[in-house]
């Protein structure tokens, strides 16, 4: 599957603006950025164009590379279970994991990766945290929203987690957050992130760097 | 301008290809100069007032200048590459100048071991010097001059073409806008050469080769292009293809003789004897020696990132899942070469049955993806020309 139709699954069109106008205002101009699972490169081509940045976008489909010649992004179509061993060491400013992580398997390895080629890393996710999924699941069932819109058996959405799951994961790791933004549609979400928040964005590094 | 209309691919439709011959001496890697020499190319689509839609195309081990369209007198002898060359199709004859040359050293018109040799009036043959893949770059440039096109939009090549498209990044870094490396490879490796040199043995072997100069004799030796071309077809098809295509196929039942049993025989002998018909032994040890030795890291200590740090082109590289002559790892040794130096460039891996000859093929995927890339060409002409 394309990421890029994940993407649009996982949310509205609103919230990906919002999105990305947030991951912009978190990327300095001129920045070389890695945008892992870049689907169409639509992010990519947005930062070139606010922020001025260079790099590349890596997609699995030929789809998401098709549609990243056209927008003139530079695409390399790699599978990023593979890691990120064509990349040397602190080769870019900022690397980009945007409603990707999800379907990852190797999720630990990726990150741990992302910060070796990349001096910062910005993640976002679909919030299994919602109230709205919280709520199916005390009915009984798994959950199925705009953000998570597949049944069960048809997922391809393995490591969903939580604000407060992430917000764990990056201290047991010894991350340094940088910064962190919860939505709803486009709106910021300050009061109960976990579980009024649809999509989290994460910008963070190591620690001591 | 038809093809635009309605949006269907065409072909270049009846060319005629152009001989040229220059006068300055040409240094070639081995030491030797040649005083003079000629090249025979093709053109396609119009070269505009600005000189910046030209396209080169760099050929392979076999082929020619005669890329696409077919000739007025023989309609049946269409381009090798006609596929992807023409009016709508990927590389667009409505919108790009596309130049593709014979190659130094090769027989279909360019200077080479079949041509006359001026010095003594007779076929070179064995005399004709070994060349090098920057050889036929700098033979290439040459044309570029005469032509008038100091900087290409695109250089692009599959394979040994794809050899070339690298070198011309090095070589000339401000003589192109873009890299099209298809099929390619940034070396021969161990076992490619192992192949080059059984076929050659192939050749020097044959007792009608009478060392290179079998052509004063009347003779060619075809046994040994027969099975220089056989075993080079082995390793353009993917064993699957191959299975798909001919499997334990027999023609008539085994007879329990050496005759052709297998389809894949018989269809290997078939293509063996149209090669040895019209290829030249002598062309093709040279060109598969100037595959051998194509290593631009080599000067380098082996470090193909700094091989290219005089690469000022974006690139496009290909690789086909089932080649494993040129097999996708290759590839990306030159994709990696070129993030580290923090060029443009993108690349493609196509799911294709086809192996090494994919590249030749008709595959939907493939030739979008090249088109796109055109487009993306032809789009940043465009905003030249308005600016």
């Amino acid at each position: 599957m394309m990421s890029d139709e994940l993407k649009q699954a996982n949310t509205s069109e609103a919230a990906v603006r919002s999105d990305f106008s947030l991951i912009a205002s978190w990327v300095t101009p001129g920045a070389r950025v890695l945008d892992l699972g870049c689907g169409d490169g639509s992010l990519f081509a947005h930062l070139r164009q606010t922020r001025q940045v260079t790099g590349y976008g890596i997609e699995i489909s030929i789809e998401g590379v098709k549609a990243c010649i056209a927008n003139r992004v530079n695409v390399l179509q790699r599978d990023l279970e593979g890691g990120l061993a064509d990349f040397a060491d602190g080769s870019f400013d900022c690397v980009i994991l945007s409603q990707t992580l999800q379907a990852m398997h190797r999720l630990e390895a990726l990150i741990e990766s992302m910060l070796r080629v990349g001096r910062e890393a910005i993640v976002t996710f679909p919030n299994f945290g919602h109230w709205s999924h919280r709520w199916q699941i005390l009915r009984g069932r798994m959950p199925v929203s705009e953000s998570l819109p597949y049944q069960w058996y048809n997922t391809p959405n393995i490591h969903l987690c939580t604000v407060r799951d992430f917000d764990h994961f990056l201290e047991m790791r010894g991350y340094r957050v940088l910064a962190r933004q919860v939505l709803a549609g486009d709106m910021p979400v300050t009061f109960l992130p976990n579980v009024l928040g649809q999509l989290a964005l994460y910008r963070f590094q190591r620690s001591g760097t | 301008m038809v093809a635009q209309m309605d949006g269907v691919a065409h072909s270049a439709g009846a060319v005629v290809p152009q001989q040229v011959c220059f006068t300055a001496p040409l240094p070639l890697a081995c030491g030797v100069t040649l005083d003079s020499f000629e090249l025979a190319y093709e053109t396609y689509g119009t070269l505009n007032s600005e000189r910046s839609n030209a396209v080169l195309i760099c050929h392979a081990l076999n082929a020619s200048h005669h890329v696409a369209g077919y000739y007025k007198d023989a309609p049946d002898n269409v381009g090798w590459w006609d596929n992807m060359v023409g009016p709508g199709k990927p590389l667009d004859t409505t919108r790009f100048f596309v130049v593709s040359v014979n190659n130094l050293g090769s027989c279909f018109g360019s200077s080479g071991p079949v041509s006359i040799n001026p010095a003594t009036g007779q076929p070179w043959g064995a005399d004709f010097p070994l060349v090098t893949v920057e050889d036929w770059v700098d033979a290439q440039a040459r044309l570029a001059d005469y032509l008038g096109i100091t900087r290409w939009a695109a250089v692009m090549g599959g394979s040994l073409g794809g050899m070339q498209t690298l070198c011309w990044a090095t070589r000339y870094p401000e003589r192109l806008a873009h890299g099209l490396v298809i099929a390619s490879a940034p070396n021969l490796s161990a076992e490619n050469i192992a192949f080059n040199e059984v076929a050659r043995q192939a050749i020097l072997s044959d007792p009608d080769f009478l060392d290179g100069h079998y052509a004063r004799h009347g003779t060619r030796p075809r046994r040994g292009l027969r099975v220089a071309r056989m075993l080079g077809h082995i390793t353009y098809l993917s064993d699957e293809q191959m299975e798909a295509k001919f499997g334990r196929q027999l023609r008539e039942g085994l007879k329990f003789s050496f005759a052709p049993e297998f389809q894949i025989e018989s269809y290997l002998r078939h293509q063996g004897e149209k090669f040895a018909g019209y290829f030249d032994g002598n062309t093709y040890l040279r060109i598969t020696k100037a595959l051998d030795y194509f290593d631009p890291a080599s000067a380098h200590d082996g470090d193909l990132s700094k091989a290219f740090e005089k690469a000022r082109c974006a690139f496009l590289v290909i690789s086909f899942t089932t080649d494993w002559r040129f097999p996708s790892a290759r590839s990306r040794e030159i994709m990696r070469a070129l993030i580290d130096n923090r060029r443009d460039v993108s690349y493609a891996e196509i799911e294709a049955p086809h192996g090494h000859d994919a590249f030749l093929h008709d595959d939907a995927q493939y030739h979008a993806t090249v088109r796109a890339y055109y487009e993306r060409i032809a789009a940043e002409l465009n905003e030249k020309e308005a600016a």
